[in-house]
């Protein structure tokens, strides 16, 4: 007996276990969080290019020592004060950008490329290895991230590549996780069994299938890894285990700058702005990425 | 329960003496000799060098060298400093109150602040508390605490004259510090509990509760916000740890005693046996902390007991 009433409006609008529509993505540029994101990219785009180029955005020579404009606050010539030295604080922290990014980006490359492998392997092959890496894993991430790229830091004594190095150990274990769990998820999908039941091997399987699959939260990661890598790193030089260079780093700059805090805000004002525009800017992009990629609108 | 908690302090032990390989192999396979490190800037010949290498045991074979280690851990002989000559561990037992309260201080104001933006946020969506809470939060994650503690500096102390800069002595001296580390852990509790109670809001048993006419602030801070704690409770377990870290950053800018600013000061020295003692230290006590979380899981959450 056909029912009189129709099937549409008793069927639910969603049910139970069913995913949400996704929505489509869009930058939404007049909203307050597009305005945000655009704040953010070009705020990125900036660093970026005063680490390339700084000579064209500061124009001053940072390492000039200019003994009459001694700890001189900001104003029209030196726009971010000078230093107890008579260093232009500007030129110092738009030269300082260079070392921060490339430890930053440095960090998440390495740290993210041996984290994926030791999770895809872990996640893929299982049994023992997968065993022995997770309670390797473990073991690394008693010691808190910190503490571990500071004693890794000390023992391997301070160069842009012991620091990359230090950062990047710590970092490993959040990765190798993440990469290990999307790993197993991906590896029980349905066109994963039928490529195998069509005779591919795994190192197909693996690099066809599953990989692609497994990589948006990685990158996600990443991204917002990249803000932790340059607090890291910023944390090392300033307790004293960055790079002695001529041009000191933001890190650097802080920690030499404290001694002034009284009379000079602007020597450790300047720097610790620098960093946490660009480590915010960052994060704003990883938040936004993750929302595109998250198949789960987030709120 | 018990066989829960046997469970998690099973699994607590093999992982401590996982970190305990750890820690000795990072200071003695890493690429350079301990020994130079130790000596450089210093004139140095090789008979100087030779003694200091027998003297800590460094010609022995690496198997060997590990054992001393471990076999002295165990019995609480964490060796000897390079500097000062005297025993590690007392020295780190003198040093830990100082960076346990400041490490206390800071997880307790995370977790306030974190939780109390955290559900206003959700309870509010979309609205200028929401929007406040975010940026709070953002700005957290992202500003070093080094800088956070200097600007408190300037801002209280200096301009102020509210709280003291330094020092280690009296409940006002702890403020600052607690403020600027605890504003890193608040970032993140807020945005965990928000998310945690916008997915617990959408819940069949809250509309449940709804339609059996219950109030919503009934609603949200009695049955929503219980479930929503639990992430936020694993989160300051594991915050504990950072924040333990971080407090050798923040007794560094505040020239507070404690075994960070301990820690901070082995590694300009290259004081070895310090810098391993001080770091394993920390991995216990970051263990330690993580097992209580665990156990504190199964009196919040019957499934977690029912399940083990």
């Amino acid at each position: 007996m056909k029912s009189a009433v129709p099937a549409e409006s008793v069927m639910p609008e969603r049910r139970i276990g069913m995913p949400k529509k996704r929505e489509k993505a869009n930058i939404q540029p007049f909203t307050f969080s597009g305005i945000l994101y655009i704040a953010a990219v070009t705020t990125v785009l900036f660093i970026v290019i005063c680490a390339a180029v700084p000579q064209w955005i500061a124009l001053q020579d940072p390492t000039e020592m200019k003994a009459d404009a001694i700890l001189q606050p900001p104003g029209k010539t030196h726009w971010f004060g000078t230093d107890y030295f008579g260093r232009d604080v500007f030129s110092l922290v738009v030269y300082g950008c260079r070392e921060s990014l490339l430890i930053g980006v440095a960090s998440v490359l390495f740290g993210g490329i041996v984290g994926a492998l030791i999770g895809s392997l872990s996640g893929y092959v299982g049994g023992w290895i997968d065993v022995i890496l997770m309670r390797l894993i473990d073991v690394l991430m008693t010691i808190p991230g910190l503490l571990l790229s500071l004693a890794i830091a000390a023992a391997l004594g301070p160069s842009l590549f012991n620091i990359v190095l230090a950062i990047s150990i710590s970092s490993i274990p959040g990765y190798a996780r993440v990469m290990r769990g999307q790993v197993l998820t991906v590896a029980q999908r349905p066109f994963v069994a039928a490529s195998r039941s069509l005779g591919a091997n795994h190192a197909h399987i693996f690099l066809r299938h599953v990989l692609p699959n497994c990589v948006s939260p990685l990158l996600v990661m990443g991204t917002i890894g990249v803000g932790s890598a340059i607090l890291s790193g910023s944390a090392l030089s300033f307790l004293g285990l960055g790079v002695l260079k001529e041009i000191p780093d933001w890190g650097t700059l802080l920690s030499q700058g404290r001694g002034y805090v009284t009379v000079a805000w602007w020597i450790t004002a300047f720097p610790g702005l620098a960093i946490t525009v660009l480590v915010l800017s960052v994060n704003l992009i990883g938040d936004r990425l993750r929302d595109w990629l998250d198949p789960k609108r987030s709120r | 329960m018990s066989g829960y908690i046997v469970q998690r302090l099973i699994y607590s032990l093999l992982v401590i003496a996982g970190a305990l390989v750890l820690v000795f192999f990072i200071l003695y396979l890493l690429p350079g000799d301990p020994v130079l490190i130790m000596l450089a800037g210093t004139p140095a010949t090789q008979e100087t060098v030779d003694h200091l290498r027998h003297q800590l045991g460094l010609d022995q074979p690496i198997w060997v060298q590990f054992i001393r280690y471990a076999g002295g851990m165990l019995r609480g002989d964490f060796g000897t400093s390079l500097i000062t000559n005297e025993p590690v561990l007392p020295k780190i037992v003198e040093q830990f109150p100082p960076t346990f309260v400041l490490t206390l201080t800071s997880s307790l104001v995370a977790l306030a602040a974190g939780i109390l933006l955290g559900v206003l946020s959700a309870v509010h969506p979309n609205r200028p508390i929401d929007l406040a809470a975010r940026v709070i939060s953002l700005f957290g994650i992202s500003m070093p605490t080094f800088w956070s503690g200097i600007l408190l500096i300037q801002i209280f102390s200096v301009h102020l004259n509210w709280f003291p800069a330094t020092g280690s002595e009296g409940w006002k001296t702890l403020v600052l510090p607690s403020l600027a580390l605890g504003l890193v852990g608040s970032g993140f509790i807020v945005r965990m509990v928000r998310n945690s109670m916008l997915d617990t809001i959408n819940e069949q048993f809250i509309t449940t509760l709804r339609a059996k006419g219950l109030s919503e602030t009934v609603i949200m801070y009695r049955h929503a916000l219980r479930n929503a704690l639990i992430p936020a409770i694993t989160m300051i377990g594991i915050q504990f740890g950072e924040l333990m870290a971080g407090a050798v950053v923040t007794e560094t800018v505040y020239s507070r005693q404690g075994i960070g600013r301990l820690l901070a000061d082995a590694i300009m020295a290259k004081d070895i046996p310090v810098v391993q003692g001080v770091v394993f230290f920390t991995a216990v006590i970051y263990v330690s902390v993580n097992l209580l979380v665990d156990i504190s899981y199964s009196v919040i959450d019957p499934r977690v007991r029912r399940s083990a």
